[in-house]
C-alpha cells in the first residue's frame, strides 16, 4: 500500500510492466510453439490437404510444371468399382455355400458381441463405434469369402491386412517368447539379448535382398538343403502364398526384435514384489504370467502393437525387392500399389490409394485402441472374482 | 631424349583432341576445366559401366568431370520427367530410352542437337545404322539423341546341344517350344543336375514386358513396319483382344513350363547368368548374350552359342476379323518359307540426350561426352564387351569382323551373331516399339501387370487380353485419343 501512495509514477510504470508481463505470459506459449506449428503445417498438414486435392484430380506433366485437372471421385471410382478394382479390392467371385456359412457364423458372433456389449451398458457413442467395427469385420469376411472362391484373388487391401494381422501377431508372439526367455536366469542371455536385437539394425532393403537370396532354391545358400528335402523345383516367389509367407518371414525376422526389446523392458519393469508373493503362495509360471505379468505389460503391449500395426500397414520394401509384388499382384501391399501408380505418373490414383490406406489405418487403430483399452481393467478384476 | 618425349606427348594429345573434334591441344585440355556434367542412367551395372569407365579418360582430355548418377530402371522415367518438369534440373544429360523421347521433346526438355551432329566429323554420324539415326535419335526431323546402343531381341540357342540332338534352330515359336521341351530337365552343363529348356526374363516391374511383345510380333504384324504392332492405325483400337495376341500369350505361358521354377521372378541379369553358365538351351534377349557368351571370366558356353532372328508364325492376324489366317503372299508379303518373322526393336537402344535448360558450357561438355562415347574409337570396343550392355549399332561394327575376333568370338560365332542382327536390322517387317506419350503406362503398367497375372495363374489368356485392351483404351481416352493416334501414326511413318 505504501508503494501506491508514495510513488504514483513508479506504480504506473510497474502496472505497465505488469500488464506487459501478463501479456507476455499470455502470448509466449503461442509464440514459442508457433515455429513448431508452422513447420508441422508446412511439412505435414499442408501436403495432407494438397494430396486430398490430388486424389480428386488428374495430374499431367507439361512444360514448366504440371497441370492438375479436377475429376471428382473418378480415381476412387476406378479403384473401387472400375478397372483397378481387381488390384485394390481383389477379384471377387460368387461366394460358395461354405463361404456363406463362414460369413453367417461371423455375423452371428458379431451380433452376439454387440448384444452383450449393449447389455453391459456401454455408452451410445461406444455402441455406434462397435457397430462400425462389426460392419467393417463383416465387410472383411465377405471380402475373404469372395476372394477365396474359385477364380477369386486377393487385392492389395487383402494382402496388406494379411501382412498386418498375421505378421504382427507372429512378431508379437515371437518377441514375447524371446523376452520371457531372456528374463530367465540362463547362461549367455546377455549375448542373446544383443543377437536378437541385431536384425532391426539392418536396412529393410538389405533384409529384403538377404531373404531374396535365402529363398532362392536353385542357387541361394540354402539350395543344397532345398534340394536335399526335395524342394529343388520349388520357388517361393512363384506361388501366391509362398511369396506372401516369404514376405511375412522377412518382416518377422526384422521386426520381432522391436517387440522383443520393448517387451523385455516391460517384463523386467514389472513389480517384483507381486511375483515373489505369488511364488510364496505357490503360483505356477502360467498363473504368474496370466495374472501378474500379462496385466503389467498390457499398456506397453497396446502401444507396441499399435506402433507395429501402423508400420506394418505401410510395408513396401520387402515385397518390392523380394517379390516385386508378384507372382502377378499376389504379394503387393497397398503402399507398393500406390508406389507403382506414382511411378507410372498416375499421381491422382496414387494419392487415392494412399488416402484409402490412411482411412483403413485410422479406423483400425482407433477401433483397436478403443476396444483393447477397456480390457486390462476387466483382466485385472478377473482373478479377484 | 626429354625433347622427344615432350614431342611424343604433344602428338598424342593432338591426336586425342583431333578425335574429339576440338580446336587444339591447349584449348582442348582446358576447355571444360571446372565443369561438372551430371549424367543419369539406370542402375545397371550395364550401360552405366562404360560411362563410368570412360568418364576419367574424358576428364583427362577435356577437364570436364562426368558424374554418372544411376537410378533403378523402374523409377527412371518417373525421376527424369519429375526432375525436368519441376525445373529441378539436377541432371545435365541422360542416357535413356529413346522410346520415351516424345514425353521429353514435346515440352522442350531436350536440346535439339541437329546442327551439332552435322558439324561433328568425329562422331561419324552416317556410320550409325539408319534405323538408329531415324528412330532412336530423330523426332519430327530433328536430332535429339546420340545412339550408344543398338537393341533388337533375338533368340539364342546352344549350338552344341542342337547339333548333338540333330535339331535345327527355331524358326517358329512352335519350334522354340519343341526344343525347350526336349532339353528341359536334362543336364546341359555337365554338373549332373537337371537344367532348363528355356530361360526368359519374366519378372514384373523390370524389363520383361518386351519379351511377350517379341513373341507377339510374328503373329500380329506381317505387312511391314508401318502396319504397327500395338494399335489399329485408323482407330487406335488395341490389337490385343484377338486370336493372334492370345496365341502369343499361350506360347509365352507355355515356355514357362520348360524353364527354371522361379522364372517369373527372373530379370534379364538372372537369365543371362543362367544361359552363359550353361544351364539353359534357349533364351530370348537383346544382343548382350552374344558378347557375354565369349567372356572367359563368366561364360561356360564359349563358341557354343548361336543366334537367330526372332521366330515367327505361319499364321498371322487378319485385322478385319481378329482371326488368325494362313500366311500367303497377300497376308505375309515378307514371309520366309511361309513363316512371318517380325524382329522387334525393343526399347530402341540406349541413347544420350542433353537437358535444354542447362548452361551452354555444361551442354557443350555433355554433348562432347556423349559424342566421345559414340565415336567408333570407343563404341567399337564397348559393343564387343558383354558387361557394357551396348550392342552393335554402327555399320563399321557389323563390317569389321576383327573387332569380334579380338573380343574372343570365333569367326563362325561372329558371323552367326552379326548375321542374326543384320537379318533383324534389314527386315522390312521390323516391329517398332511403342512411341506415344506416356508409352510406359501402356507397356510398363498395363501390359506388364496383366502378363504377370497371367503367368502367375491369376487370370487366363482371355481375361489377360481383355484387361490389356481395357487398360490401353482407358489410357488413350485419358491422354486424348486424337493426340495419341497422331503420335502413333507419326512414329510408324503413316501419312
Amino acid at each position: 500500500m505504501q508503494y501506491d501512495v508514495a510513488e504514483p509514477r513508479g506504480r504506473l510504470i510497474d502496472e505497465r510492466r505488469t500488464d506487459f508481463m501478463t501479456w507476455a505470459d499470455r502470448v509466449s506459449p503461442a509464440a514459442f510453439i508457433m515455429p513448431a506449428v508452422l513447420v508441422i503445417l508446412a511439412l505435414s498438414i499442408f501436403p495432407l490437404i494438397v494430396s486430398v486435392y490430388l486424389s480428386l484430380a488428374r495430374v499431367k506433366f507439361e512444360k514448366g510444371g504440371v497441370t492438375v485437372t479436377f475429376i471428382g471421385l473418378l480415381n476412387y471410382k476406378k479403384l473401387l468399382f472400375g478397372t483397378q478394382q481387381f488390384h485394390l479390392i481383389g477379384t471377387l467371385m460368387p461366394i460358395t455355400p461354405l463361404g456363406w456359412t463362414f460369413v453367417s457364423i461371423a455375423v452371428a458372433l458379431l451380433a452376439l458381441w454387440l448384444v452383450t456389449t449393449a447389455r453391459h451398458g456401454v455408452a451410445s457413442i461406444g455402441l455406434v463405434g462397435r457397430l462400425l467395427v462389426a460392419v467393417a469385420v463383416v465387410a472383411l469376411v465377405l471380402l475373404v469369402a469372395a476372394t477365396a472362391s474359385e477364380g477369386g484373388q486377393l487385392g492389395t487391401i487383402g494382402v496388406t491386412l494379411t501382412y498386418v494381422l498375421i505378421g504382427v501377431c507372429v512378431q508379437y508372439g515371437l518377441g514375447l517368447g524371446l523376452a520371457l526367455l531372456c528374463v530367465q536366469n540362463l547362461r549367455g542371455r546377455g549375448f542373446f539379448r544383443v543377437v536378437f536385437f541385431l536384425p532391426m539394425m539392418i536396412t529393410p532393403v538389405g533384409v529384403a535382398y538377404t531373404f531374396r537370396m535365402l529363398t532362392d532354391t536353385t542357387k541361394g545358400p540354402f539350395a543344397p538343403l532345398w534340394q536335399w528335402v526335395g524342394l529343388g523345383d520349388f520357388a517361393w516367389a512363384a506361388t501366391a502364398w509362398g511369396a506372401r509367407v516369404a514376405v511375412m518371414i522377412g518382416d518377422a525376422w526384422q521386426w520381432t526384435p522391436f517387440m522383443f526389446i520393448v517387451l523385455l523392458a516391460a517384463i523386467e519393469g514389472q513389480p517384483r514384489e507381486q511375483v515373489e508373493a505369488a511364488n510364496v503362495d505357490g503360483a505356477n509360471h502360467w498363473q504368474i504370467f496370466r495374472f501378474i505379468t500379462w496385466p503389467a505389460i498390457m499398456p506397453v503391449t497396446i502401444t507396441l502393437v499399435l506402433i507395429r500395426v501402423i508400420e506394418a500397414f505401410k510395408i513396401v520394401d520387402l515385397p518390392n525387392v523380394l517379390t516385386n509384388g508378384g507372382p502377378g499382384i499376389a504379394s503387393e501391399s497397398m503402399t507398393l500399389h500406390a508406389y507403382s501408380a506414382w511411378r507410372a505418373l498416375d499421381i491422382g490414383g496414387s494419392a487415392a490409394i494412399a488416402y484409402m490406406l490412411m482411412f483403413i489405418v485410422t479406423f483400425f487403430c482407433v477401433a483397436f485402441v478403443n476396444l483393447v483399452r477397456a480390457r486390462p481393467a476387466g483382466a485385472a478384476t478377473g482373478p479377484q472374482r | 631424349m626429354k625433347q622427344w618425349k615432350r614431342l611424343g606427348m604433344a602428338v598424342a594429345l593432338s591426336a586425342a583432341c583431333g578425335a574429339l573434334g576440338m580446336a587444339g591441344p591447349a584449348a582442348a585440355q582446358l576447355k571444360y576445366d571446372g565443369v561438372t556434367v551430371n549424367v543419369v542412367t539406370f542402375t545397371g551395372p550395364q550401360i552405366a559401366e562404360p560411362l563410368q569407365r570412360r568418364a576419367p579418360d574424358f576428364q583427362k582430355l577435356t577437364g570436364a568431370k562426368i558424374n554418372v548418377i544411376t537410378v533403378p530402371f523402374s523409377d527412371f522415367y518417373n525421376k527424369l520427367l519429375n526432375d525436368f518438369a519441376t525445373g529441378t534440373n539436377s541432371y545435365d544429360a541422360t542416357v535413356f530410352a529413346p522410346q520415351w523421347m516424345v514425353d521429353f521433346i514435346e515440352p522442350g526438355y531436350l536440346q535439339d542437337i541437329t546442327d551439332r551432329v552435322k558439324a561433328d566429323a568425329a562422331l561419324k554420324w552416317n556410320d550409325i545404322g539408319p534405323f538408329f539415326r531415324d528412330f532412336s535419335a530423330t523426332y519430327n526431323g530433328k536430332v535429339y539423341t546420340i545412339p550408344l546402343d543398338g537393341d533388337f531381341q533375338m533368340v539364342y540357342y546352344r549350338s552344341d546341344l542342337l547339333k548333338q540332338a540333330n535339331m535345327a534352330p527355331p524358326k517358329t515359336w512352335d519350334d522354340y517350344i519343341a526344343i525347350a521341351k526336349a532339353f528341359q530337365g536334362k543336364d546341359l552343363d555337365g554338373d549332373g543336375k537337371p537344367d532348363y529348356g528355356s530361360c526368359i526374363a519374366k519378372k514384373r516391374s523390370a524389363q520383361s514386358y518386351w519379351m511377350v511383345l517379341s513373341v507377339a510380333g510374328g503373329f500380329l504384324q506381317s505387312k511391314g513396319t508401318g502396319q504397327g504392332l500395338f494399335f489399329d492405325t485408323e482407330t487406335m483400337a488395341p490389337l490385343v483382344n484377338n486370336e493372334a495376341f492370345k496365341a502369343a500369350l499361350k506360347v509365352y505361358v507355355e515356355t514357362t513350363k520348360y524353364a527354371p521354377p522361379d522364372e517369373i521372378n527372373l530379370d534379364v541379369g538372372d537369365t543371362r547368368g543362367l544361359f552363359t553358365s550353361g544351364r539353359c538351351a534357349l533364351t530370348l534377349d537383346w544382343g548382350d548374350i552374344g558378347t557375354l557368351a565369349v567372356d572367359p571370366t563368366t561364360s561356360k558356353v564359349q563358341d557354343k552359342v548361336g543366334a537367330v532372328v526372332l521366330p515367327g508364325s505361319s499364321k498371322v492376324l487378319d485385322r478385319a476379323s481378329g482371326k488368325l489366317v494362313d500366311c500367303t503372299k497377300e497376308t505375309c508379303p515378307y514371309a520366309v518359307d511361309g513363316i512371318n518373322h517380325a524382329p522387334f526393336a525393343a526399347f530402341g537402344g540406349w541413347s544420350g540426350a542433353i537437358n535444354a535448360a542447362k548452361d551452354q558450357k555444361v551442354k557443350d561438355a555433355a554433348y562432347d561426352f556423349l559424342s566421345y562415347m559414340s565415336q567408333p574409337e570407343q563404341a567399337n570396343v564397348d559393343v564387343t564387351i558383354g558387361k557394357t550392355g551396348f550392342n552393335p549399332y554402327r555399320t563399321s561394327q557389323f563390317e569389321s569382323l576383327d573387332l569380334w575376333l579380338k573380343a574372343g568370338m570365333s569367326k563362325a560365332a561372329a558371323e552367326n551373331y552379326l548375321g542374326a542382327i543384320k537379318d533383324s536390322l534389314n527386315s522390312p517387317n521390323m516391329v517398332l516399339d511403342l512411341r506415344v506419350p506416356q508409352n510406359q503406362r501402356y507397356e510398363q503398367v498395363v501390359l506388364d501387370t496383366a502378363v504377370a497375372r497371367l503367368l502367375a495363374g491369376e487370370i487366363d489368356v482371355d481375361k489377360a487380353a481383355t484387361e490389356i485392351e481395357t487398360g490401353w483404351n482407358e489410357a488413350t481416352e485419358e491422354l486424348g485419343k486424337d493426340a495419341q493416334l497422331k503420335a502413333y501414326r507419326a512414329a510408324l511413318g503413316v501419312k
